[in-house]
């Protein structure tokens, strides 16, 4: 490392720490938002509808005289649900198939990077409008139809660094040893190809967070009216773009969660791969 | 090379075929129907409206029906739109979506080239570091966001432009930058790192010491090999903007074919789900054919194989 870089990845982990920060603030909203909410959620002040930031209620109000801010803060619980609940079923069901297609090989490996290619191709907001109809818009059939487009990226990193693992001299020592197959795989293969899966991880909960909340702003998301987890952050800013021209503050702090929360969820997964994925670096 | 072309394309009806195939399964599953409504509709109605739209016949005939229809360019009627099959409303609205489409990867090649030069050439400058912090901005906003943004700023508080039109060149000019805004940062990103491999590659080094001016080695030497990378990501960037058309035709009330999807998504009308999903996947399929060709114009070595 030379001098001249040093500036420059100071400033890049200043960056990655307030993203930290402020994803561990979101994460703190979701989890809390019941007990750190101004208002009860729902709550309706029918005299102090559309009212701009006060003192009272910080974001303001909504066109039904709702707390902004409990609205926002109820509205982290959904956005962290799908990005962490998406990646995980992502991480699971495409790491599974990888690992599979590529310590298999030969014909198998083909056929089923054939299907993760289809899939791959598409664009993957159509497959998930397609599979949001199946099962249903709430947040559980969501996750479901996140997951299932999500998974093929995993797939493909999975199956890449078995490839490559396999080549490996120590995995060649397990199999001379008898090592069992799923013996080599699990606990020879699998712990050297965790840092690129963790990086594909780290970029597909902001993914996910940008299709729900793109879905639900343009009406086809999350339709839930009664479910306790809160409004997600995408029906926010469509309530408040109907009413922009007048009362921008309704949409701007929503608009201002979702674009904070990707970004710093972005910026961790850039931090991550420079510190996981060393090829990348 | 024509072999390469043959087999593409074969490539592209199966993959045509399986995404009809799939679309039509899925919805035939997918739980609530069309002429599920508010009032409960007498037995004899719904018998009658399936009767007329085949859904009383067996699934399998209702698939060959389907799949043969497809094959004459009939996608069906709509369920909605009594007065138009599917067809002709997207003929109708085709148009307008690839002419936004195409708007946008001009805008985004236009931004994202003198972009991406300049971070490369002047890398670890403030100016690159200025230029890619634009471009991470770029990715991480949302284009519905950007879109809402544009129209508060630049329609309704400045008055430059006027938002939810779609008529006259100055109309398109909001929905174009929203929609190539984040392939623009995307690019911008992905060139300036080619760039700067190429930048220390040996034929830049011999260009330089044979005497050739600066402008002649950045643009002809090493633009041109760093194009290829480029050339990889259009395919899926053409995925990305199909998707970024439903949500910017919907945040500007173009009337293309993205924002039919999105009423059809909400209406559960299946046969105009079924036949824009099928038109995304050729276009699809289209461009990474032409990205195919132009591989081979652009790289001598993948036209020598």
């Amino acid at each position: 490392m030379n001098g001249e870089n040093q500036p420059k990845l100071t400033s890049a982990n200043r960056f990655i720490g307030i993203s930290a920060a402020f994803v561990a603030v979101v994460l703190f909203a979701a989890v809390f938002a019941p007990w750190i909410s101004p208002y009860a959620v729902g709550g309706l002040e029918e005299k102090r509808l559309l009212e701009a930031p006060s003192w009272a209620h910080w974001m303001g109000t909504d066109g039904l005289g709702r707390d902004l801010l409990t609205r926002v803060l109820f509205g982290a619980r959904v956005s962290i649900a799908v990005g962490l609940g998406t990646a995980l079923i992502a991480l699971l069901l495409g790491t599974a198939y990888g690992l599979v297609a590529g310590f298999k090989g030969g014909n198998w490996d083909h056929f089923m990077m054939r299907v993760v290619d289809i899939f791959y191709g598409l664009p993957d907001m159509l497959i998930f409008i397609l599979l949001s109809l199946l099962f249903g818009r709430h947040i559980g059939g969501l996750l479901v139809a996140l997951g299932l487009v999500s998974w093929v990226r995993f797939a493909r990193i999975a199956r890449g660094q078995v490839l490559q693992a396999k080549e490996f001299l120590f995995v060649e020592a397990a199999v001379a040893l008898g090592a069992s197959r799923s013996r080599v795989l699990l606990r020879h293969i699998l712990p050297n190809i965790v840092g690129p899966i963790i990086v594909t991880m780290t970029f597909s909960i902001p993914s996910a967070i940008l299709a729900e909340s793109t879905l639900s702003f343009i009406g086809i998301g999350i339709n839930d009216p009664y479910s306790h987890w809160g409004t997600s952050w995408g029906t926010l800013a469509q309530d408040g773009y109907r009413a922009m021209r007048s009362y921008p503050h309704v949409i701007a702090f929503p608009a201002a969660a979702i674009f904070l929360t990707i970004l710093s969820f972005n910026t961790l997964g850039n931090g991550m791969r420079d510190l996981l994925d060393p090829k990348q670096r | 090379m024509v072999s390469l072309l043959f087999k593409r394309l074969i490539h592209g009806l199966v993959v045509l075929w399986v995404v009809a195939t799939v679309t039509f399964l899925l919805l035939r599953l997918a739980p609530g129907g069309p002429f599920d409504s508010e009032r409960k509709l007498p037995p004899e109605v719904i018998a009658n409206l399936e009767a007329k739209y085949h859904l009383d016949k067996p699934v399998w005939q209702q698939y060959l029906r389907y799949l043969g229809g497809i094959a004459r360019g009939d996608f069906g009627p709509s369920y909605k739109y009594l007065d138009r099959g599917v067809t002709e409303i997207i003929a109708d609205t085709l148009p307008t979506s690839v002419l936004l489409g195409g708007l946008a990867i001009l805008f985004a090649l236009a931004i994202s080239f003198p972009i991406g030069l300049l971070a490369a050439y002047y890398r670890n400058s403030p100016i690159d570091r200025c230029c890619m912090l634009v471009a991470t901005l770029g990715i991480s906003l949302p284009n519905f966001l950007l879109g809402a943004f544009l129209i508060w700023a630049i329609a309704l508080q400045l008055g430059w432009l006027q938002a939810g039109r779609w008529d006259d060149w100055a109309s398109m000019i909001l929905p174009t930058a929203t929609l190539g805004a984040a392939p623009a940062a995307f690019l911008a990103a992905l060139l300036r790192s080619a760039l700067i491999e190429t930048f220390g590659e040996d034929f830049v080094r011999t260009a330089r010491a044979k005497g050739l001016t600066e402008f002649v080695v950045v643009t002809k030497h090493a633009l041109c090999h760093s194009l290829i990378p480029v050339l990889t990501v259009m395919g899926p960037l053409t995925a990305a903007l199909l998707t970024g058309s439903f949500v910017v035709e919907f945040v500007f009330a173009i009337p293309g074919m993205g924002r039919f999807f999105i009423t059809a998504v909400v209406d559960r009308d299946y046969p105009l789900i079924m036949g824009v999903t099928l038109i995304y996947t050729a276009l699809l399929v289209c461009t990474n054919l032409l990205v195919d060709l132009l591989y081979s114009y652009v790289d001598p070595r993948i036209r020598a194989q």
